[in-house]
């Protein structure tokens, strides 16, 4: 606590560019990233014009072509009720991004706000808070998600708060433990000195350095909201058929995976390409923020 | 320590509490109840009645709750009103096969995942790690479903090496379970190996590059020596409570992986339990697997105060 | 050359950034070190000396390589030997002590299986035999208790005893070289002086040489028998320590020097502009755009290292002749300078018997009704005037900074009053009205840490100004921005720039100008130069001096560097755990007779003078919380008078009949004159007078029964 070591005087080099431009120069050396980047805009740019150009209509059976095999007129070929399952597979994922999308903002804030404050006033309120927190982390998953869901419906609008709640929770714990390490930093001190109110400390202060944290988490958040979203669709509590949707394709089809794997292909390649597209996104992102305490560079 | 860990018992049965509130009052809500679910459309007011007095379904809420919570101190979890038989009946073997499911998971899964991890942050960035890592983030990424489906459409249906599904009821001995866990216990493994790997990778490196490691090469400590002495107790610390919260997550997701390949366990019968309203089964099945999440995290504190000197001759807090 | 038991040629180390862009460590680095002989590496951070010390031990960070020369040490080229040879090599023939003990200890291992480790690799030596020989060298390091200190994890030692296993660890195969890396940085004076006497006697033993890598030169005065002073990269200037520390022939070495506070001259010295370049970016001399020398020779071609004739002295300079022409000493004289500033009457601060406390009960504590432990700060009663610049000075641990932040409302006092003009700053600051808060402004040790990284230099300084003067508009608030960044002696394009890309001198400025926008008349600077290099630190003292001139401002200053406290303060409060020892002003706190506890802190401290010999009072065994009753510094006292001191709160005393310089002690004024005045103003004066021992010193007098300071008093035995 007394003496600092002169490491003040050491970076003589002077970065330039600002720190958002800094992140995007890192991020792209990253092939991962870029790839990942890539496969997560495809699949943005899939969802939202895919109603436009798909083939067939998604819901149109037809009993005659009945779990066919990939032909030139179904490039995955139909599920057991003759649906196309190519422009399904396209349309598989418009439910779960949307609804994913603003999940993930909704847990950002209210996850991400209380987390700071509770890192800042660190005091009783916060011991009991996160004894709750605690507690409904302890609760499986599925089974909370089960649970909110049966109880209020599946509702699009039900789901998407559902998710932003559940995950939300963790977001709270990573939000609490990344304030925590800034609201002994000096720069807290100081402006606590000045008399800032506990608003002004709480958004310029330490949300803009906890915001790294939060969007990390987010990125990463977000491929278990997929993975939640689909394993729910995947039971029957998503997406409410005919809907077209990934997960509750990939449960229906397995009924045929021995005489038309396509049907399960083609959803199963849908949601792990945009999943493992954000994984490889959320790691390089990661790194280019200086997350990643394993990146030091020499000096 | 023994303060330390008696302050962490407190603080286990204080979250355990607040999640059996939590669990009561979220099954509490769900619409409609037992009753009418259970009698369908045959109910008429007054069977409704017996069937709501048999169960004290009219009794204050926390009149129930505290009977319910009393109940299950005493290792009495309720009776299903779907299945008319005691949930711990219910819940028994198929608790066991579970276990059975995890433990083998987790006995192929730990170790494997602590070496992988090792080596991938040893070899930083030479292509075992590149490989090992990549390979890691499909592994993780992937919901359990979708690999499960793979699994079974590589080695059940083209190999034909393993059954696609279980076929046995909940109660056989486990030796004839074993067959059946086989593609099972591979996809749980991917999963788990996946996430410790990547830790005990990151932990590794840091400490790898940490001064005490410098000074011990500066000292001429010999590179392996360095490796298992120095470098792995200290990379290990950090993992210990990742692999127990590991666990427990799987446990919460399990149920998916055994309704892929219909094994008789614990989280199907959860799924049934919702979809037939059955709300003390699902009460019950709550309460064991947050009991089991308590006590694995309780495990790993309690462990990695016994490593970790730092904390083992802390005094109080 | 064969003499030499290192010989390093034309050493050139660098990396390649992500880029691809080749950036350099060290650039043609030539030393030789004879067996025996201490060696002293000085320079500024980022200078290139602990990757020299590493890279002697054949050792480079991932990334780095050597780009041309060659290290040969004792015969070995230790760029060409294998790593099982390399292995074979350190610990055993050369090894390093680091700066961080702390860190530099495996958390996970027992310190004597450690020291164990290295001495059954290095010194073939085991079993039993090995275990005598860790417990011999825990011993020879002066650690008490060797067998129990064994049985200890890393974090069970203090700071100085970490520092003493990993020396103990160096010295398992007595090597015949000691690379030691800025091993005392962060300790505290007396821990400080303590060590280095330590490894002094080891040298004299063992006949071991020794590269002392560091920043201060106080303690490269202490330790080597000749120094090496890095710039950039390269070294600059190489010879025995009388002569450069008496008349440097470099430029840089000359500008160095000057900007050291000295005890022997008052007022604040040198400063030095600019910053160094990154190594090998200039075509001609490195040090040409700070030089006052400098020419178009120095600015297109690079000198050469040679020896001034007939020497051994060697510099790095074109124009050493016209350097050496003017003498130092004289040329010292006349750098250091005083600004002028009024102490008013009036009353700025006034602390009344302050109490405050970290404990705060838990529930169960309240349960149980615990009594709560010895406050960590009591009985602070101190005045300040405005425009005064009042120090507090004390090892960590004082609660120097605890005071401050109580003062700035981050903490609450617990008992007595905090008076500022009518209001009472006992209460923490969201209770105290806006016009209070504006008064009073805080500056932080570490720039660093004290701008928030997310900012740009425009967002930091406009907080301030939006929260105490709303009616500001925009563009006032910027004018005023340009302004602040005028008076710290910054240009106003800084307002577009992140923390990040500021050196720490200027964050360290624009900390300054954060606290001076709120126009307040109080200003608390906690450690405000210690994390900044000499050179700078001189300018941020000058600075410093120069605002309080402008609006009369009052500064609380602390600081542990007794000589930085001496060139700006006023008025001095000595503090030990929490307690107040000694008040008065500078002069009077300098001279005797002092507090048992200042004349420890004085006695240790180092200064820029080779002939200087610190005297080592009390011991330096760590207290973790004050004594519950009695004399603060009853533990480490030379002079404690046992069951007094224990019990009984020691009273005020007066040295002079008028004046404000009292000191806490039971021993009677005069004898303590009697007892203090030897080791008083000799040393500080630098014309030392005792000889070379260097052990704890412990006078007796005849009527005051004075027991020898057992080092564990308190020593945290469990």
């Amino acid at each position: 606590m007394t003496v600092a070591s002169p490491s003040a005087e050491r970076s003589v080099a002077v970065r330039r560019r600002s720190p958002l431009a800094e992140t995007w120069a890192n991020l792209r050396r990253s092939w991962a990233g870029m790839l990942g980047l890539a496969l997560i805009l495809i699949h943005i740019i899939l969802a939202l014009s895919s109603p436009y150009w798909v083939p067939r209509d998604p819901l149109e059976m037809n009993s005659v072509i009945r779990s066919q095999a990939p032909s030139g007129e179904h490039f995955f070929g139909t599920d057991k009720l003759g649906r196309d399952v190519f422009s399904r597979s396209m349309l598989g994922g418009r439910v779960t991004l949307l609804v994913t999308l603003i999940a993930i903002v909704i847990s950002r804030v209210w996850g991400g706000l209380l987390g700071i404050v509770l890192g800042l006033v660190n005091g009783r309120a916060d011991e009991l808070l996160m004894r709750v927190v605690d507690a409904l982390l302890s609760i499986p998953w599925l089974l909370l998600l089960l649970l909110i869901i049966a109880v209020m419906g599946t509702e699009m609008w039900v789901q998407t708060l559902t998710f932003g709640f559940t995950y939300g929770i963790l977001t709270v714990r990573v939000a609490r433990a990344a304030t925590l390490d800034f609201v002994t930093s000096e720069f807290v001190l100081a402006a606590r000195a000045r008399g800032e109110r506990r608003r002004t400390i709480v958004m310029k202060e330490l949300l803009p350095n906890v915001l790294d944290v939060l969007l990390v988490d987010g990125s990463m958040n977000w491929s278990w909201m997929l993975l939640g979203f689909a394993s729910l669709s995947f039971l029957g509590f998503g997406v409410v058929p005919p809907t077209p949707d990934w997960g509750f394709m990939i449960a229906k089809n397995r009924e045929i995976l021995a005489v038309q794997p396509w049907a399960v292909f083609g959803p199963v390649i849908m949601l792990s390409t945009l999943i493992i597209g954000i994984n490889l996104f959320s790691d390089a992102f990661a790194k280019a923020l200086g997350l990643d305490r394993s990146q030091g560079a020499p000096v | 320590m023994v303060a330390l860990i008696g302050r962490r018992l407190i603080l286990a049965l204080i979250t355990l509490i607040l999640i059996s509130l939590i669990v009561f009052l979220g099954v509490e809500a769900l619409p409609g109840d037992t009753a009418t679910a259970y009698l369908g459309q045959m109910a008429t007011d007054e069977s409704l009645e017996s069937l709501r007095e048999e169960f004290g379904l009219n009794d204050p809420l926390h009149e129930r709750y505290l009977n319910w919570f009393g109940g299950i101190l005493r290792g009495d979890l309720g009776e299903s009103m779907v299945k008319r038989k005691p949930v711990v009946e219910l819940i028994g073997n198929r608790f066991r096969n579970t276990v059975v499911l995890a433990t083998a998971a987790a006995l192929v899964g730990i170790p494997l995942a602590i070496v992988l991890g090792v080596i991938a942050g040893l070899m930083r960035d030479k292509w075992p790690d590149v490989f090992v890592s990549t390979t890691s983030i499909v592994g993780m990424t992937l919901p359990g479903f979708v690999t499960a489906t793979i699994l079974i459409y590589v080695f059940a249906i083209r190999l034909e090496w393993f059954p696609a599904i279980t076929l046995v009821p909940s109660d056989v001995p486990v030796i004839e379970l074993l067959p059946n866990i086989v593609l099972p216990i591979i996809t749980l493994t991917l999963i788990m190996v996946a996430h410790i790997l990547r830790l005990v990778r990151t932990n590794m490196i840091d400490v790898m590059v940490s001064d005490y490691v410098q000074m011990a090469r500066l000292k001429g400590v010999p590179y392996w020596d360095i490796v298992f002495k120095h470098a792995l107790p200290n990379a290990m610390l950090p993992t210990i409570n990742v692999v127990a919260l590991t666990l427990a997550w799987l446990l919460g997701g399990v149920a998916i992986i055994e309704t892929v390949f219909n094994y008789p366990g614990i989280g199907k019968l959860m799924i049934a339990g919702i979809t037939d309203r059955d709300f003390a089964l699902v009460q019950g099945i709550a309460i064991i697997l947050a009991a089991i999440y308590i006590a694995l995290n309780l495990v790993a504190d309690v462990l990695s105060m016994i490593l970790n000197p730092k904390l083992r001759t802390a005094r109080g807090h | 050359m064969n003499d030499c038991l290192v010989d390093i040629n034309d050493l050139t180390i660098g990396y390649y950034t992500q880029h691809k862009k080749l950036v350099l460590v060290l650039q043609k680095v030539n030393l030789q070190i004879k067996p025996g002989e201490t060696l002293g590496l000085v320079g500024e951070s980022g200078c290139g000396k602990s990757t020299l010390g590493q890279a002697m031990m054949g050792y480079l960070r991932t990334g780095s390589q050597v780009l041309g020369g060659s290290i040969v040490f004792a015969d070995h080229d230790m760029f060409a030997l294998t790593n099982k040879q390399l292995e074979s090599i350190r610990g055993r023939q050369i090894a390093l002590i680091p700066q961080n003990a702390g860190d530099s200890l495996t958390p996970t291992l027992r310190v004597g299986k450690q020291i164990l480790e290295a001495i059954e690799l290095n010194a073939n030596l085991s079993g039993a035999d090995a275990k005598d020989r860790m417990v011999e060298l825990l011993g020879q390091v002066r650690l008490p208790h060797p067998e129990v200190m064994a049985e200890r994890y890393p974090h069970e030692l203090s700071g100085g005893q970490q520092q003493r296993a990993v020396i103990a660890m160096a010295l398992a195969a007595e090597p015949e070289m000691l690379i030691l890396d800025e091993p005392t940085t962060g300790l505290d004076v007396t821990t400080q002086a303590h060590i280095l006497n330590l490894l002094r006697d080891i040298v004299l033993e063992t006949g071991t040489a020794m590269m002392y890598i560091s920043h201060d030169l106080g303690v490269i005065a202490r330790v080597s028998d000749r120094v090496a002073l890095m710039y950039a990269g390269e070294i600059v200037e190489d010879t025995d320590v009388s002569e450069m520390f008496a008349s440097p022939a470099h430029p840089y070495a000359r500008g160095l020097l000057e900007s050291i506070p000295r005890l022997t001259l008052s007022g604040i010295p040198n400063s030095m502009p600019g910053q160094p370049p990154i190594p090998g970016t200039l075509p001609g001399c490195s040090f040409t755009p700070r030089c006052s020398f400098a020419s178009d020779l120095c600015t297109n071609q690079p000198p050469d290292f040679d020896s001034i004739p007939g020497t051994r002295h060697f510099v790095r300079c074109h124009n050493w002749k016209e350097v050496l022409a003017t003498d130092f000493s004289q040329e010292l004289q006349q750098v250091f300078h005083t600004f002028k500033h009024t102490t008013e009457d009036e009353t700025a601060l006034e602390l009344s018997d302050v109490d405050i406390s970290y404990y705060r009960p838990g529930i169960m504590d309240r349960i149980q009704s615990k009594p709560q432990p010895t406050p960590t700060v009591s009985g602070i009663t101190i005045s300040v005037k405005r425009g005064e610049t009042l120090a507090l000075v004390g090892e960590s641990g004082s609660g120097k900074t605890t005071i401050v932040r109580t003062i700035a409302g981050l903490l609450p006092a617990r008992n007595g009053t905090i008076k500022f003009e009518d209001f009472d700053l006992s209460v923490e600051v969201d209770r105290r009205p806006m016009e209070v808060s504006k008064e009073i402004q805080l500056v932080f040790q570490n720039p660093d840490a004290s701008l928030n990284p997310r900012h740009t230099v425009a967002e930091i300084l406009d907080q301030p100004l939006k929260l105490y003067f709303p009616h500001l508009n925009r563009d006032e608030r910027r004018e005023r921005q340009v302004e602040l960044l005028e008076r710290v002696r910054l240009d106003g394009r800084y307002r577009l720039r992140y923390p990040g890309q500021l050196s720490g001198g200027e964050k360290q400025r624009v900390a300054i100008a954060r606290a001076f926008a709120a126009d307040p008349d109080v200003v608390l600077c906690d450690e405000v130069t210690s994390a900044l290099d000499v050179s700078v630190q001189a300018a941020v003292l000058d600075l410093l001096a120069d605002l309080q001139h402008e609006r009369n401002t009052t500064y609380i200053f602390i600081a542990h560097d007794l000589a930085v406290v001496k060139a700006i303060a006023d008025r001095v409060v000595v503090l030990y755990q929490g307690r107040l020892c000694e008040v008065g002003a500078v002069d009077e706190i300098y001279s005797p007779p002092f507090h048992p506890y200042t004349e420890t802190l004085l006695g240790a401290i180092l200064v820029p003078d080779p002939n200087h010999e610190p005297q080592l009072l009390a011991s330096d065994t760590p207290e973790l919380a004050p004594p519950a009753k009695g004399c603060s510094f009853q533990r480490r006292c030379p002079y404690s008078l046992g069951e007094l001191c224990e019990q009984e709160t020691p009273p005020w005393q007066y040295p002079a009949e008028s004046g404000g310089h009292k000191i806490r002690c039971h021993i009677p004024i005069e004898e303590l004159s009697e007892l203090t005045r030897d080791v008083g103003l000799d040393h500080i004066n630098g014309n030392n007078a005792v000889d070379g021992s260097s052990q704890v010193i412990v006078q007796t007098k005849s009527n005051v029964e004075i027991p020898v300071s057992e080092p564990e008093k308190r020593g945290g035995l469990p």
